[in-house]
C-alpha cells in the first residue's frame, strides 16, 4: 500500500503588490519574449517550417552588427519620439507617414531646392527641414486632438495613408527622374547629399550620433525638465493636470511635434543614408519602421536609454525576418506577428506585476 | 444625367461599402460592451487570406468565408482575453492585435498572392423590390451577403436598442460596476460582443478578397479596418447610422474612382480622398459630439476590476 499523501491541498493565493523592481520588470520582458518565441514556433512547426533553423537565423542576424544597426537607427530615432507622446497618453500611430514626410523633406533639398550646394550645407539643411516637416505634418492631428478632441489614433493612421499616396504620387509626376527610363521613381540625390557611412560598413553615422543624442536628451527632457514633469502628469492624470494648471494644448502639439519630427529625422536618414531616392511604393522606405517603433518603446518601459539596446534587438529581427524570407521562402510577414505576438504578451504579463500568486502546501490536520 | 448611369456607380457603392458595414457594426458591438479593438485591420486581412485561400483550394466559397468568420472570431478572442482578463491597455492591444493578423494573413497567403478565384457569389434579385426604378436594382440585385449585412444592421439595431440584452450591453459598456452589482456577468457580456466584432470584422475581410475582388495581395484591405474603426464614431455608436456611414465611405470611394477614371485625376491623389474623407468626417462628429453631449460609451476602453468597485 501506498503511503497516505500528508499533503490535503494546495492553496493558492493571490495578493496585491505594492512596488515592483526593475530587475523584475526585465525578468517579465524576457519571459514574454520567450512566450511569443514558442507560439511562433508552433505557427512555424504546424507549416512545416523547422523552427530552430528559423531561429538559429534570427540570432545570426543579430551578431551582423553593420546591418543591423541601419535597421536600428529609425526604430530609436521614432521609438524615443514615441516614448514622449505615450507618456503623454497622447497615441502617435503615424510615425510611418512622417517618416515619409522627412523623407520628401530629404528629396525636396537634395534634388530641388540645393542641388549644388555642399555637403556641410545641404546635409543639415535636410536634417532641420526633415525634422519641421514631419513635426508639422504630426500637428495636423495634434491639433484635432487638443481642440475638437478628435481621436489622435484614427487621424494619424489615416495621415499614414494620405503620406503614403503623396509620396507615390510625386514620385510618379511631377518629380519623376529624368534618367529613371519609365520606373516611377526619383533620379538619384547627388553624391554630395549623401550621408556619410563608416568605412567598410553601411552605418550612416551622422543619423545614428543624432538618434543617440536624441535619447540621452528625451531621457533628460521626461526626467529633469518642468516640461517633462508636465508631461508625466498630464499622462498619467489629466484631471490633475487640469488643477494644477498645465496646459493641455500645449502638451498634447508640443510631444506630437517632438516626436513626428525625431520620426521625420529617421526619414531623412532612410532616404540619403540608404535609398537615395524617392519611388511611387514608399513601403520599403518606412518599412513599418513607425509601427515596430511602437514595440520598441513598450518593451523598452517608456525609457529613452533602454530603447537605444531594444532597437537594436528589434533590428536584429527585421534583419533575421528579411533572412527567413530568402533562405525559407517565408512571407516578411512573420516579423510582424512576431512583433504582434511580443507586445501581447508583454502586455498580458502586467498583471503579474499587480498581483503576487503563490502556493503555500497546507497539511492535512 | 439619367437614372441609368446612376445605377453602375451606386452598385460599385454597395460593393465596396459591405466589407466596411460589417467591420463597423462588429466594432459597434464590441465598444458599446467597452471594448476598443483596434485590431479590426489585422481581423479583415486574416478573413481575407483565409477565405481566398480556403476558397481558392477546395473550390468552396462558403466554407472559405465560414473560416473567415471562425479566424476573426478567434483573433478577437486573443484581444479579449488580453483586455478583460489581463486588464492590459486596450490600445496597445489592439495595435499588437492588427500587427499580428497582418502577419498571419501575409504568412498564410504567400503563396497565393495575385492568384485568380474564378468562383463567385452570383446576385439575387429580390422579387418586386428588385423592379423598383434605381433603387431595385441597386439595392435589391446583390448577392447573398449584402443582404446579410441588411438584415444584421437592423438585427442588430433592434436587440441594442429593444431588448433587455441590449440593454445589458450598453449598461455594461456605461458603468460596468452597476451593472455588476445588478448581476450581469461583465466578463461573459464582453467576450460575446469582442468576439462578435471579430467574426464580423473577418467576414468583411473575406467580402473583400472572395466577392469582390477575386484574388488577394499583401495589404489589400488598404486600412479599411481602421476606416471602420473611425467611422463607429461618426456613427455615434448605432448600427443603423453605422451601416450609413459604410455606405457614405463607399460612396467616397466610387467618387475617388470616378474623378480617375473619367475626369482623369492623378490615381495617387484620389486615392488619398478616402482617408482625407474619415479626418473630414470625423471632425464633423467631433462638432456634434460637443452640441449634443452624446459620446463614446463611458468604460470604453476601460478595465473592469472588480476589486475597485466602490
Amino acid at each position: 500500500m501506498k503511503p497516505p499523501l500528508n499533503i490535503s491541498r494546495i492553496k493558492l493565493s493571490i495578493q496585491k503588490r505594492e512596488e515592483v523592481s526593475r530587475k523584475f520588470d526585465a525578468i517579465l520582458t524576457f519571459i514574454s519574449i520567450c512566450v511569443a518565441l514558442f507560439v511562433v514556433a508552433v505557427i512555424f512547426l504546424s507549416f512545416g517550417i523547422n523552427a530552430f533553423v528559423a531561429f538559429k537565423q534570427i540570432f545570426i542576424s543579430l551578431l551582423n552588427a553593420d546591418i543591423v544597426t541601419v535597421r536600428m537607427i529609425p526604430l530609436l530615432l521614432c521609438s524615443i519620439g514615441l516614448i514622449i507622446v505615450f507618456k503623454a497618453n497622447v497615441w502617435n500611430i503615424g510615425a510611418e507617414g512622417q517618416i515619409l514626410i522627412g523623407a520628401v523633406a530629404a528629396t525636396w533639398i537634395a534634388l530641388f531646392l540645393m542641388p549644388d550646394a555642399s555637403s556641410y550645407v545641404v546635409i543639415p539643411c535636410m536634417f532641420i527641414l526633415g525634422f519641421l516637416l514631419a513635426g508639422l505634418w504630426a500637428l495636423i492631428p495634434a491639433t484635432l486632438r487638443a481642440y475638437l478632441d478628435i481621436n489622435e489614433i484614427i487621424t494619424t493612421l489615416m495621415m499614414n495613408y494620405i503620406a503614403y499616396f503623396l509620396v507615390a504620387y510625386l514620385a510618379s509626376g511631377p518629380w519623376i527622374g529624368k534618367a529613371v527610363w519609365g520606373f516611377k521613381q526619383t533620379d538619384l540625390i547627388p553624391p554630395q547629399a549623401r550621408l556619410p557611412q563608416i568605412k567598410g560598413t553601411l552605418i550612416h553615422y551622422p543619423t545614428l550620433i543624432i538618434a543617440i543624442i536624441g535619447a540621452v536628451l528625451v531621457y533628460i527632457l521626461l526626467q529633469y525638465t518642468k516640461f517633462g514633469f508636465e508631461i508625466r502628469v498630464f499622462g498619467s492624470n489629466p484631471e490633475a493636470a487640469k488643477y494644477a494648471g498645465i496646459n493641455e494644448a500645449k502638451v498634447i502639439l508640443l510631444t506630437m511635434f517632438i516626436s513626428g519630427g525625431l520620426a521625420g529625422i529617421a526619414g531623412v536618414g532612410e532616404l540619403a543614408g540608404v535609398r537615395y531616392r524617392l519611388t511611387a511604393n514608399p513601403k520599403g522606405l518606412s518599412a513599418d519602421y513607425g509601427f515596430t517603433a511602437i514595440i520598441v518603446a513598450c518593451l523598452a518601459r517608456f525609457n529613452p536609454i533602454a530603447a537605444i539596446l531594444v532597437s537594436y534587438l528589434m533590428g536584429g529581427i527585421i534583419v533575421g525576418g528579411y533572412a527567413l524570407q530568402t533562405s525559407l521562402n517565408v512571407s516578411r510577414g512573420v516579423v510582424n506577428i512576431f512583433n504582434g505576438l511580443i507586445l501581447l504578451s508583454l502586455i498580458s504579463a502586467e498583471i503579474l506585476k499587480r498581483y503576487k500568486i503563490s502556493f503555500k502546501v497546507v497539511k492535512s490536520r | 444625367m439619367s437614372l441609368e448611369s446612376l445605377i453602375s456607380p451606386l452598385y460599385e457603392m454597395i460593393l465596396l461599402s459591405t466589407p466596411i458595414i460589417f467591420a463597423t457594426i462588429g466594432e459597434i458591438y464590441a465598444e458599446r460592451s467597452g471594448i476598443l479593438n483596434l485590431g479590426i485591420e489585422g481581423i479583415m486581412s486574416l478573413g481575407a487570406a483565409i477565405a481566398f485561400v480556403i476558397a481558392y483550394t477546395t473550390g468552396n466559397i462558403t466554407l472559405g468565408i465560414f473560416l473567415a468568420l471562425v479566424a476573426g472570431g478567434l483573433l478577437a478572442l486573443i484581444h479579449a482575453l488580453v483586455s478583460i482578463n489581463f486588464n492590459a491597455n486596450q490600445v496597445i492591444s489592439g495595435l499588437a492585435l492588427a500587427m499580428l493578423g497582418l502577419g498571419l494573413s501575409s504568412f498564410v497567403g504567400k503563396k497565393y498572392v495575385g492568384l485568380r478565384l474564378e468562383l463567385m457569389l452570383q446576385p439575387i434579385k429580390i422579387p418586386l423590390l428588385s423592379s423598383i426604378p434605381l433603387i431595385g436594382p441597386v439595392f435589391f440585385n446583390q448577392d447573398i451577403l449584402v443582404y446579410t449585412a441588411y438584415i444584421l444592421t437592423i438585427a442588430l439595431w433592434f436587440l441594442l436598442y429593444k431588448t433587455k440584452w441590449g440593454l445589458y450591453i450598453r449598461a455594461v459598456g456605461e458603468n460596468p460596476y452597476a451593472a455588476d452589482s445588478m448581476g450581469i456577468n461583465i466578463y461573459l457580456v464582453r467576450y460575446l460582443c469582442t468576439v462578435f466584432g471579430g467574426m464580423l470584422a473577418g467576414l468583411g475581410g473575406a467580402y473583400i478578397t472572395v466577392v469582390y475582388m477575386h484574388t488577394w495581395r499583401e495589404g489589400i484591405t488598404m486600412g479599411k479596418g481602421w476606416v471602420a474603426v473611425a467611422l463607429v464614431i461618426f456613427a455615434f455608436w448605432d448600427p443603423l447610422k453605422g451601416f450609413l456611414a459604410s455606405l457614405f465611405f463607399g460612396g467616397i470611394e466610387v467618387a475617388a474612382i470616378e474623378l480617375y477614371s473619367i475626369y482623369g485625376l492623378n490615381t495617387h491623389l484620389t486615392n488619398m480622398i478616402p482617408y482625407a474623407a474619415v479626418i473630414v468626417v470625423m471632425m464633423f462628429s467631433a462638432s456634434e459630439i460637443m452640441k449634443k453631449r452624446i459620446g463614446a460609451p463611458a468604460s470604453l476602453g476601460k478595465p473592469f476590476i472588480r476589486e475597485k468597485r466602490r
